[in-house]
């Protein structure tokens, strides 16, 4: 069985995927503008666009928390230890000895161990850190109304802003590496992009007992 | 203050009580008609119909406004029999204004502008130009009828003045509307009265104003008015402030957008809105911070604060109107003063005075633009145009040194330091015209001293050229004590920065502030934390250092897959 395709990724996830990353993108270079580690848009223009996407990013959660719900997928960022000590022999051994990915792609199951724990580190921490602060910083100007000047300044909230603005960065950074170590370089972006995955056989069958309680996620996905 | 309506009712409500405000302001300046008959309608004077000027809808109208209340007037002094004259002197002109308007004398003579006295209101001092210390001219005191050319009054020769004598407050000076009115320079505030040769050995002969047709013609003050004194101040046109000079009679829209021609065509009165013959607006204690706001007819009528017309929070982004907490208007919509071609002095070294040429002469040089770069009389100078303002915490309170303070000469002295800093709740940025300046001081009693400049005789500096002399004999004049030695010492001036107000478009940009450029505005304020320019450099340090690990990482993994990738292939 040479090519089997699974539609893994649907519609509203791979607008969500896209329209995110652009956003995402948008902010960093304009965050680090605002942050003087370089001149482009200029200062004014910088603030301007980071704010507006920090906006249309808002919107586009409260609509993907809603499809997470709604569809249950929000299960594929529950952390699993199981096979992340294999996906991580995989990245630094296995992948250089052309061994079978020790993850196969279902629907019930999208992101490989070390996936989840990435996307829920950054779910967990990176994002509260960014949105906290961000926020914070947006409404520097109420501070005083809502009586938190006493406890916050400026310059901290901005320090964490900015710790959060590296780790998005470098996570960043990996996640779009990480694209590149599919079955092909481009597998893994084709299947972003049209929603179809087309499952390589190198890949090792996953083992039946990991879905475990969470088929009927998987079942309910479809 | 903000009354419960919508934005659009409340722009029209304002324009409606700022014209009544003006009205109000037309009717307390004119109460004459109460004293004269009124003249026939038939030969009133005609309403000069409002000047056809482009710009925004706002500003026409409010051109428009200005110039309707300003001419409206109830009165054409022409025909008051009292100003028929003939006057042959400024107080017999003042005498006939007094016919009239009966308590306009006791009033300017409780003003500034009269007693050139004030007493902070901030600190309590007593200050004023016969008090405070400058780092231009030095002190009024001994050199009365040259400085004195620009007091509301006549004939303050020597301290003997009588400052009760209403006769001899000026009204012409402000209320000239002919613009031929105009005060001698070394004569005590007195016009010329017979022709004379000016300067002398010139062979230009001056003929006196024509003060008959002159009181026949007084209205509200112009931009001229104020200006003959206040654009004047330092000496010459341009050299005090930087941002009050000539070109601000007649100035373009990018250089100052209220007074504009094709602006708002204001005049200085309508900011600094009088009360009584009161001034509002004071440069020894500017408003740091209005908390007030909008000045409506009911409140104070003193509008010399952007707040008292623009409100506290003007921009419609909220991020901008932030930004007024801790920053004063004109530090971001004054980009650069002495912006109207001329320049100001901002530099002026005593120490240097009194030198002569190979001819024995005292010695006068001028640079390529013509400005006096050398004079035997003052010393050497420095000139410059379109200047960056310097930017300094303020809260409402300067520390202005006075002509008796003792002061520290351990270093350079700064004659009005201003005072406030991120921490302090009433303090915002200010921009400042920083005046550096070498003057005279006794080193032994520390304190500043009086030179004696002006004056036919054998102790001025300007007609002997030697400070022995003209300090101990403005020491003695003043009466101050005087040990007798004197010295130089560098000396700094902040000058507020408040006129030549620009356009938006034209204002200071973001980047000009939050930036790390070392040419940052605000590299010198350093108490705050400003978003573009501070950082903590370890976080960035081990941030980059993440950023650099995780592009690393994946080209190294990358690339270890392709090596591999063409071995396999190889094998």
């Amino acid at each position: 069985m040479s090519a089997e395709r699974l539609y893994i990724y649907k519609r509203y996830e791979r607008f969500w995927h896209w329209s995110q990353a652009a956003l995402v993108i948008a902010m960093m270079i304009t965050g680090f503008e605002i942050h003087g580690a370089y001149h482009w848009l200029g200062f004014g223009k910088a603030v301007e666009i980071h704010t507006l996407t920090a906006w249309v990013l808002l919107t586009l959660w409260a609509f993907t928390i809603f499809w997470q719900f709604t569809t249950g997928e929000w299960r594929q960022y529950l952390p699993s230890l199981k096979n992340v000590l294999a996906m991580a022999r995989y990245y630094t051994i296995g992948i250089f000895t052309h061994e079978p990915h020790p993850f196969r792609k279902t629907l019930a199951q999208k992101h490989n161990p070390l996936q989840r724990l990435a996307y829920l580190a950054l779910l967990a921490f990176i994002s509260p850190l960014v949105w906290g602060s961000g926020l914070l910083y947006l409404f520097y100007g109420d501070w005083g109304r809502l009586g938190l000047d006493r406890y916050l300044s400026l310059e901290g909230v901005a320090i964490a802003h900015t710790i959060g603005a590296f780790m998005m960065t470098a996570f960043f950074f990996i996640h779009v590496y990480l694209t590149t170590t599919g079955h092909t370089v481009f597998a893994h972006i084709k299947a972003m992009v049209t929603g179809w995955e087309e499952a390589d056989e190198s890949h090792a069958p996953n083992p039946p007992d990991r879905r475990g309680a969470r088929g009927a996620a998987g079942a309910d996905a479809r | 203050m903000k009354p419960d309506v919508g934005e659009n009712d409340m722009i029209e409500l304002v324009k409606k009580l700022v014209g009544l405000g003006l009205l109000a302001s037309a009717l307390i300046l004119e109460p004459a008609e109460a004293a004269t008959p009124p003249p026939p309608a038939s030969t009133a004077k005609p309403v000069t119909p409002a000047p056809e000027v482009p710009g925004p809808l706002a500003t026409r109208e409010a051109a428009e406004l200005i110039t309707l209340f300003a001419t409206k007037t109830t009165t054409d002094h022409s025909q008051l029999k009292p100003l028929q004259g003939p006057f042959h002197t400024g107080p017999e002109v003042t005498q006939a204004c007094l016919k009239c308007h009966n308590q306009a004398g006791h009033q300017v003579m409780q003003s500034i502008h009269w007693t050139f006295e004030k007493i902070s209101p901030t600190t309590g001092k007593k200050l004023g130009k016969r008090y405070a210390a400058n780092n231009f001219c030095g002190s009024i005191l001994s050199n009365e009828p040259r400085c004195t050319s620009c007091h509301a009054g006549y004939g303050w020769t020597d301290q003997h003045f009588d400052f009760t004598k209403q006769e001899n407050v000026d009204c012409l000076a402000c209320h000239d509307t002919t613009g031929t009115y105009k005060k001698v320079a070394t004569d005590a505030g007195h016009p010329l009265y017979q022709p004379r040769e000016m300067p002398p050995g010139s062979g230009k002969i001056v003929q006196p104003p024509d003060l008959t047709q002159i009181a026949q013609h007084v209205g509200r003050p112009g931009r001229g008015n104020c200006g003959a004194c206040h654009f004047n101040g330092g000496g010459g046109d341009a050299v005090k402030h930087g941002d009050l000079d000539s070109s601000l009679i007649k100035p373009s829209r990018d250089l100052d957008v209220h007074m504009a021609v094709d602006g708002a065509n204001m005049v200085c009165a309508d900011c600094h809105t009088f009360n009584a013959h009161q001034p509002s607006g004071s440069r020894y204690a500017i408003t740091a911070r209005d908390r007030h706001g909008f000045d409506l007819p009911k409140d104070d009528r003193n509008r010399a604060t952007c707040e008292s017309c623009h409100s506290a929070t003007p921009h419609p982004e909220a991020r901008i109107n932030l930004h007024t907490r801790q920053i004063a208007c004109q530090t971001c919509h004054i980009p650069a003063f002495a912006r109207g071609g001329i320049a100001t002095k901002m530099w002026w070294d005593w120490s240097t005075g009194g030198k002569r040429g190979p001819d024995g002469k005292p010695l006068f040089i001028k640079d390529e633009h013509g400005h006096l770069i050398y004079s035997a009389e003052k010393g050497d100078f420095k000139y410059e145009e379109n200047v960056r303002p310097e930017y300094l915490w303020y809260n409402g309170i300067v520390r202005q040194i006075t002509l008796t303070d003792k002061i520290d000469d351990s270093g350079i002295l700064v004659l009005n330091a201003v005072e406030g800093s991120a921490q302090d709740p009433n303090a915002r940025i200010w921009p400042f015209k920083v005046m550096h300046g070498k003057q005279p001081y006794d080193p032994v009693n520390k304190t500043l001293v009086v030179n004696h400049v002006y004056g036919k005789d054998d102790t001025s500096f300007w007609e002997n050229f030697d400070y022995a002399k003209s300090i101990k004999a403005g020491m003695e004049y003043a009466g101050y004590p005087y040990s007798g030695q004197f010295g130089f010492i560098e000396t700094r001036m902040n000058w507020f920065i408040t006129h030549m107000v620009a356009p938006k478009e034209k204002a200071v940009s973001c980047r000009e502030c939050h930036s790390r450029s070392p040419d940052s505005r605000l590299a010198a304020i350093t108490d705050l934390y400003l978003p573009g320019r501070d950082r903590n450099i370890w976080v960035d340090r081990i941030g980059w250092l993440l950023v650099a690990a995780a592009l690393a990482a994946g080209l190294l993994h990358g690339l270890f897959r392709l090596i591999n990738r063409f071995r396999r292939n190889a094998a």
